[in-house]
């Protein structure tokens, strides 16, 4: 019994000792207070795509042209790997705002390039459409949609 | 093999030590009086050279850390610091970064004379896989020590790696974060990476130390393949004749490591990385350092990025289960005609997945990677337990002694 009592209060003893040593690893409290980023989008023209760092990553915010709207609307969303319409991607049709790290392995793909005039990423090859859903290629999951909210027409603040 | 020792110091000092401390005795039984079979060949010198290596990096690593800065903003520029800078730090880091690889091409020199020569067949299963565990913290202390000098390749290299646990289910965006201390490469990655760095080592030594033990129970394959029966006619104590050989070879081999570091010390390194890390721009074409690049081959050779995942892996655990996957009694490939050009053609797969690795991942290559990744799980999983039942092995000397000295006609016979 008193055999039983001690091991089990060595196992507790231990957990509780090495948890501290396990969680000194994850995020600081420095990384964590680094959590939300504002963008002024006012001068960001037509076509163009802003790259900006939001925790440690780029975020791409795309001001799409018209085709490139219809493009994305247009897609048979059952057909897609992740399917996603267009409209769950996006707050307004003309910005669209994603993580820019390949769902694969974390590289930055390149836009306004690939077969889909969205992204293409150089590393391993996935091809991602206008509105960052992946189309082609290994990547399993669209470019992430970053929590964000429009402060006015001309602000956004990402995080 | 290594039974009670003979020794009997010379010296009163030594006796007197030797009783409380029987370490001199430990010594010359392992290294001194141990049997070594007398039909070694110089590739039976890469433990030796290994273990040179092992040496060679710790000594130059520990330096380098002296003036080596793990963080995000001075890391680079402490490299270059000691590149132009530290005295003679160019010869340090270009003796640790070429000693990387010339680790690694020796342990895979290693690994294929182990395979060859069936050296992972019982009673040697446990001194095969504890080499196994010693390649995989190889692997991982080479990665990490490339993360270092924060160039370009480092950061790239070190953020497809770390998303490599992003395929795990469930779990895995959250192991990352972890390994990460953030939400990307970072900060805190790089300064982690760095104690790793150093810690991993010391633990390659402390296996090294239980492979090495593991040995000396088991006793030392040969060319024959047949065990030390006659230790007077099967043997030679491994001092002098072992001991030569090895210096020999390291010799030999330290030449090789040499005219990398004088001649063409940035042959086996990627321009990219005297690129500073730039968190913002993949470069165009991320490639790993030569010795990963079969695996990174089967990664993406894989049309998915968990199955990707799932295979690289996999191919080091063939490695594992080797021992039991080949049916063959015979161990060495002199012996098995069929296996030993089998052998060959394995060894060219994996240089040929190499090769794809090393190209960007696009049409013929990636047809090409595939099949041949097909062609390595293959080898392990469908080739070697079928041609253990099927292949006739040629007759296998009585004894190691036989196998030298009469008229063997085997290549083992003329050499």
């Amino acid at each position: 019994m008193l055999y039983i009592a001690t091991g089990a209060a060595s196992a507790v003893a231990v957990g509780a000792v090495a948890w501290p040593f396990i969680a000194q690893m994850n995020p600081d409290a420095s990384t964590l207070a680094l959590a939300s980023t504002e963008l002024d989008i006012g001068a960001i023209a037509e076509g163009q795509i802003v790259t900006i760092k939001w925790r440690g990553k780029p975020v791409f915010v795309r001001h799409r042209t018209a085709k490139e709207i219809k493009e994305a609307q247009d897609v048979d969303v059952a057909k897609l790997p992740d399917p996603q319409p267009d409209s769950a991607r996006v707050k307004k049709p003309e910005w669209l705002v994603v993580v820019g790290v390949c769902t694969h392995l974390g590289c930055i793909p390149l836009g306004h390039q690939g077969q889909f005039d969205g992204w293409f990423c150089p590393c391993h090859g996935s091809d991602y459409d206008t509105s960052g859903r992946i189309r082609q290629g290994p990547a399993p999951r669209n470019l992430e949609v970053p929590e964000y909210a429009f402060l006015s027409d001309t602000k956004i603040k990402i995080g | 093999m290594s039974g009670p020792s003979t020794y009997v110091p010379k010296s009163a000092i030594g006796r007197w030590f030797e009783s409380r401390l029987p370490l001199m005795g430990f010594m010359h039984s392992s290294f001194v009086a141990y049997p070594t079979p007398k039909n070694l060949n110089y590739w039976w010198t890469f433990g030796a050279i290994l273990s040179f290596m092992l040496v060679a990096q710790i000594v130059t690593g520990v330096v380098l850390a002296m003036h080596y800065t793990p963080h995000t903003s001075m890391a680079f520029n402490s490299v270059e610091h000691i590149m132009r800078d530290v005295n003679w730090g160019w010869m340090i880091r270009y003796l640790h970064a070429n000693g990387a690889s010339m680790f690694f091409l020796a342990v895979y020199i290693h690994i294929a004379r182990g395979m060859y020569y069936g050296s992972y067949k019982a009673p040697r299963e446990i001194l095969w896989i504890l080499g196994v565990v010693i390649f995989l913290l190889m692997m991982a202390t080479g990665f990490m020590g490339y993360v270092l000098p924060w160039g370009q390749m480092s950061f790239w290299g070190a953020t497809v790696i770390t998303n490599l646990f992003t395929a795990i289910p469930l779990v895995g965006d959250a192991i990352t974060t972890w390994l990460w201390g953030g939400y990307s490469v970072d900060n805190p990655t790089l300064n982690r990476f760095f104690s790793l760095h150093y810690l991993l080592p010391f633990m390659i030594a402390a296996v090294v130390g239980l492979h090495v033990w593991a040995l000396h129970v088991v006793g030392q394959n040969n060319p024959a393949g047949v065990d030390i029966k006659d230790i007077e006619k099967d043997s030679v104590p491994f001092t002098p004749h072992a001991t030569l050989k090895d210096a020999t070879g390291i010799a030999v081999f330290i030449m090789l490591y040499a005219w990398f570091v004088f001649f063409i010390p940035n042959f086996l390194g990627d321009a990219d990385n005297y690129i500073m890390a730039n968190p913002l721009q993949t470069p165009p074409h991320i490639v790993p350092e030569w010795y990963f690049l079969p695996f990174y081959a089967i990664l993406r050779a894989i049309p998915s990025k968990l199955g990707g995942v799932i295979f690289m892996f996999g191919a080091i655990v063939m490695l594992v289960i080797l021992p039991w996957l080949d049916t063959s009694r015979v161990r060495s490939a002199v012996y098995r005609p069929v296996y030993k050009i089998l052998f060959w053609v394995f060894i060219a797969c994996v240089i040929g997945l190499g090769y794809l690795g090393s190209q960007p991942p696009e049409g013929g290559a990636v047809l090409a990677a595939r099949i041949l990744t097909a062609y390595y799980f293959i080898h392990f999983l469908v080739i070697l337990p079928l041609l253990g039942l099927f292949e006739t092995p040629r007759p296998v000397p009585a004894s190691i002694a036989d196998s030298v000295l009469k008229g063997d006609t085997t290549e083992l016979g003329k050499a």
